[in-house]
């Protein structure tokens, strides 16, 4: 029961993904290569964890880098930090409350040439119901006819209400958290 | 009955032992509270402290049997040979506890996940990768081994109190500066 509706959910999500994919110079992310990764520290103890599913549009276009646009929506219920005690707190009200808003989404709104395969993407980063404009540095490299998508989000978790109540004090838990998204595409163009 | 120097343990042999008793009566009430807490900040803070107090009483030890390498334990009260056996059983015993509950507290805490970052500061290398199974049995294990450790501890202090108050040895005065 459970299943089918979590999969009713994913429909949107395949159907954008299909209509992007179809527009000029979209190439689709391979998921199985990609990951979106968190780290963070607990008592300066550092912990990290991956989010197992998540979604990836991607337009690239190497001769006009700024024209190029990306788009990620991530499940916050397939975040895994490898103990269940964990996850369900981490998945819960206090932190990402997946139950009222299940996903979150990054939308790029403009890119910009660093040099030396760096780049700079700024775009609106929503999760929890709260969205924020960010800067994402990325670089892109090749590697055996892929193509790796590579970007560093450092991101303070209380400016999205991640962990609220008792979890707000960050001497306990860092207001600091690290994101790395990694994304492949098969197609080099 | 007054002691001599020789019949009594030197002063950092003192100040040792009493160091790791405080931190073993401290560990305990610290793994047992933070074990049985949800997750919460206050249990994240207690297992950190726990594992803590364990890396210290894991360097103290150490430092106890260096120091009984270069300074002898006093002459052994006079006493039945079986008495003596079963303190020389009960003393090292608890010095293997010494070493191997913080042992397997760590690579508990390397199987769970979470590194041990002695007072917030050192790294501890991980010894084994994240592994749920291993994780259980070393949670078992370690759990086990507390307890023995204070089954130990009492029998050790109930002995020295019978000694110094019963027989009225003075024992008490050989551990004390």
């Amino acid at each position: 029961m459970r299943c089918l509706r979590d999969r009713m959910k994913l429909i949107p999500i395949v159907l954008a993904a299909a209509l992007l994919a179809s527009s000029a110079n979209a190439q689709p992310v391979d998921l199985q290569r990609s990951s979106i990764r968190v780290t963070a520290r607990q008592m300066n103890v550092p912990f990290d964890g991956q989010f197992r599913s998540f979604t990836a549009s991607l337009a690239w276009d190497d001769r006009k880098p700024e024209a190029s646009k990306a788009t990620v929506e991530v499940d916050l219920a397939s975040f895994d930090l490898g103990e269940p005690s964990f996850n369900d707190e981490a998945r819960g009200k206090a932190f990402l409350d997946a139950a009222r808003v299940p996903r979150a989404t990054f939308t790029t709104s403009s890119i910009r040439t660093l040099g030396s395969g760096r780049y700079e993407a700024t775009g609106k980063l929503g999760i929890k119901g709260v969205t924020r404009d960010v800067t994402v540095p990325f670089s892109i490299r090749e590697d055996g006819g892929r193509r790796i998508f590579e970007a560093s989000l450092p991101l303070k978790r209380l400016d999205y209400g991640i962990g609220e109540g008792e979890w707000s004090d960050t001497k306990t838990l860092a207001n600091e958290t690290m994101i790395q998204v990694r994304l492949v595409t098969n197609a080099g163009r | 009955m007054a002691t001599t120097v020789q019949d009594r343990y030197s002063n950092a042999a003192v100040a040792l032992h009493w160091l790791i008793a405080v931190l073993i009566f401290a560990s305990f009430p610290l793994g047992w509270i933070s074990a049985s807490l949800r997750l919460s900040p206050l249990k994240l803070q207690l297992v950190s402290y726990h594992k803590w107090v364990g890396v210290t009483v894991f360097i103290v030890a150490i430092a106890r049997l260096v120091w009984r390498s270069v300074s002898a334990a006093p002459r052994p009260l006079a006493a039945p040979a079986w008495q003596h056996r079963a303190a020389d059983l009960v003393h090292w015993s608890l010095y293997a506890l010494m070493f191997a509950l913080p042992l397997t507290g760590w690579i508990f805490s390397s199987a769970t996940g979470v590194p041990t970052v002695y007072l917030g500061l050192w790294q501890l290398p991980d010894v084994v990768g994240r592994d749920r199974a291993l994780a259980s049995v070393l949670r078992s294990a370690h759990e086990a081994l507390g307890w023995a450790l204070l089954a130990l501890v009492l029998a050790h202090a109930a002995a020295a109190l019978k000694h110094h108050f019963v027989d009225r040895d003075g024992l008490l005065r050989r551990m004390s500066f």
